[in-house]
């Protein structure tokens, strides 16, 4: 006997009609659409289900980590609608009709985005656990600046902000690295932002 | 985490009704605190009510010449605004100073007013905590205290309130501005909205069950000076141990607030009279009946020197 019919049972035994518990148990569940790396994915997901599990469970896409899985590392980072975030802090099902872009979107071996080829020359990792994440953060600062969002370090808030060596630091605070490649994670994002290093 | 239906609004109304119908119900907006304390069963809601598409994301003139900002503008958005950073900049500050850039580009204005205390008892379910679990008893007392509360805490708690855009805010005079489960329209000053511990910890906000906030207000801006200065333990993704917004005035008048030194973002309007004789008179004032452990005394002292420092800065 399965135990959906179990609960059904047990709910006609208390006077609870069954369809309600049928449905209680349907609503556990969401239809959600959207686009990841170009291609529409539609899904049915336990409404627990983090973007991070969505990605990695379901769609195997396995490239986005997860380290601490409460927003504190930063492997997580994927770019949501233009704007990089930490998937594993938000439900899937938050995601309806949104374009999601992992470290698999932005490249692939033999078509690699400029910033993964840059981490790649300039030896931008170690164990490359937090590289993922520390890409597609990196893409998405360099856009950021481009945006003119001020950050910590920007010491006027009415200029453009501009890429420098501080402000790239500052806005990297959110992607950790225990290997402690900071150093050429850095110089990898300056020579794409086409700064000198 | 526990499972959980979930719904998306169709309309403020509609949220602030299905919220109070549901004593177990939650906004979820940004999520970027309320997932990360469900994952861990420290909030456990049985419903979700999805709030993103209401729109709430627009940075408006009002009609009186102040700003209001949509409850679900992200914080990103609000920090980047042309207006915020010419008219308000302490607010601009205060919210970069504050999480990393993914998490500011999730989390949302209301969301970051509502947000829980980082007090590290309160994060860990296998320890007694009132704001958790109300009558348990708080471990953070006779604890591990650096991080907590040294003025307006009670023998029931002595968290803080973690975060910086609302030392900004209080600064600002702003005003909440929600719908009730009935669909009448409340605006609540940001003094009043969050609440200290007392003898109710696990009560932080003066709203009500189901009550919605749909916007917050800022007055029309006061010119001066505008400074957020934030100390903690890393230069930068960390909570603040002490942090100061100010407005000050070519006359050496203003305001000030000080962050993470109690349950709700600290200001004292008579203290602000101190302001002319300097960091000291001002601190004293503002933390006068503070009651700080051995291990969070440093805060008393650390506040008068990162205000000296604001206050230096103003003159330059």
């Amino acid at each position: 006997m399965s135990s959906a019919a179990t609960v059904a049972i047990a709910g006609a035994a208390t006077g609870v009609c069954a369809a309600d518990i049928r449905r209680e148990i349907v609503e556990e569940q969401t239809k959600v659409v959207f686009e990841v790396n170009g291609e529409t994915k539609h899904l049915t997901l336990d409404n627990r289900t983090t973007l991070l599990d969505a990605l990695r469970e379901h769609l195997h896409l396995t490239g986005t980590k997860k380290g601490c899985d409460h927003g504190q590392c930063g492997a997580c980072t994927v770019i949501v609608n233009g704007r990089r975030i930490n998937s594993c802090l938000t439900l899937a099902v938050m995601h309806e009709g949104e374009k999601i872009t992992t470290i698999e979107g932005l490249g692939r071996p033999g078509n690699l985005h400029p910033m993964q080829a840059a981490f790649v020359k300039h030896d931008g990792f170690q164990c490359g656990y937090c590289t993922p994440g520390q890409i597609c953060s990196s893409v998405a600062v360099l856009q950021e600046i481009d945006a003119d969002i001020p950050s910590h370090v920007t010491e006027n808030l009415i200029a453009q902000a501009t890429v420098t060596s501080a402000e790239i630091r500052e806005r990297m605070s959110g992607n950790i690295c225990r290997c402690g490649a900071y150093s050429n994670i850095l110089d990898a994002i300056k020579e794409v932002a086409g700064v000198p290093a | 985490m526990r499972a959980f239906s979930y719904e998306r609004a169709s309309s403020v109304e509609a949220a602030a009704r299905a919220a109070a119908q549901n004593r177990e119900a939650k906004f979820i907006a940004g999520g970027t605190n309320l997932l990360d304390l469900m994952k861990l069963e420290i909030e456990k809601p049985s419903h979700l009510i999805d709030v993103n598409g209401l729109g709430l994301d627009k940075i408006e003139k009002a009609r009186d010449g102040g700003l209001r900002i949509g409850a679900l503008v992200r914080n990103t958005d609000l920090a980047a605004d042309q207006t915020v950073r010419r008219d308000y900049g302490l607010l601009s500050r205060a919210l970069v100073a504050g999480a990393s850039g993914q998490l500011r580009n999730k989390a949302t204005t209301a969301g970051n007013l509502l947000q829980r205390t980082r007090c590290p008892y309160f994060y860990d379910p296998n320890q007694p905590c009132n704001k958790r679990d109300p009558g348990s008893g708080c471990s953070a007392i006779g604890g591990i205290t650096r991080q907590l509360g040294v003025i307006g805490g009670s023998e029931a708690c002595i968290a803080t309130h973690p975060s910086d855009m609302a030392v900004a805010m209080r600064v600002l005079d702003a005003v909440v501005e929600t719908v009730k489960s009935n669909g009448e329209k409340r605006f609540i000053p940001i003094a009043d909205f969050h609440r200290l511990p007392g003898d109710t910890p696990h009560l932080e906000t003066t709203l009500e069950r189901g009550e919605f906030i749909t916007s917050v207000t800022l007055p029309p801006p006061i010119g001066g000076k505008h400074i957020y200065r934030k100390v903690r333990d890393r230069a930068s993704y960390a909570f603040a141990l002490v942090s100061i917004a100010a407005v000050i005035q070519p006359d050496g008048s203003g305001r000030v607030a000080v962050g993470g030194v109690a349950h709700k973002p600290w200001r004292v309007e008579t203290a602000e009279a101190e302001l002319n004789k300097g960091a000291r008179a001002t601190a004293a004032a503002l933390l006068a009946d503070a009651r700080p452990t051995e291990q969070n005394k440093f805060k008393i002292g650390l506040t008068e020197r990162t205000l000296g420092a604001v206050l230096s800065e103003a003159r330059e």
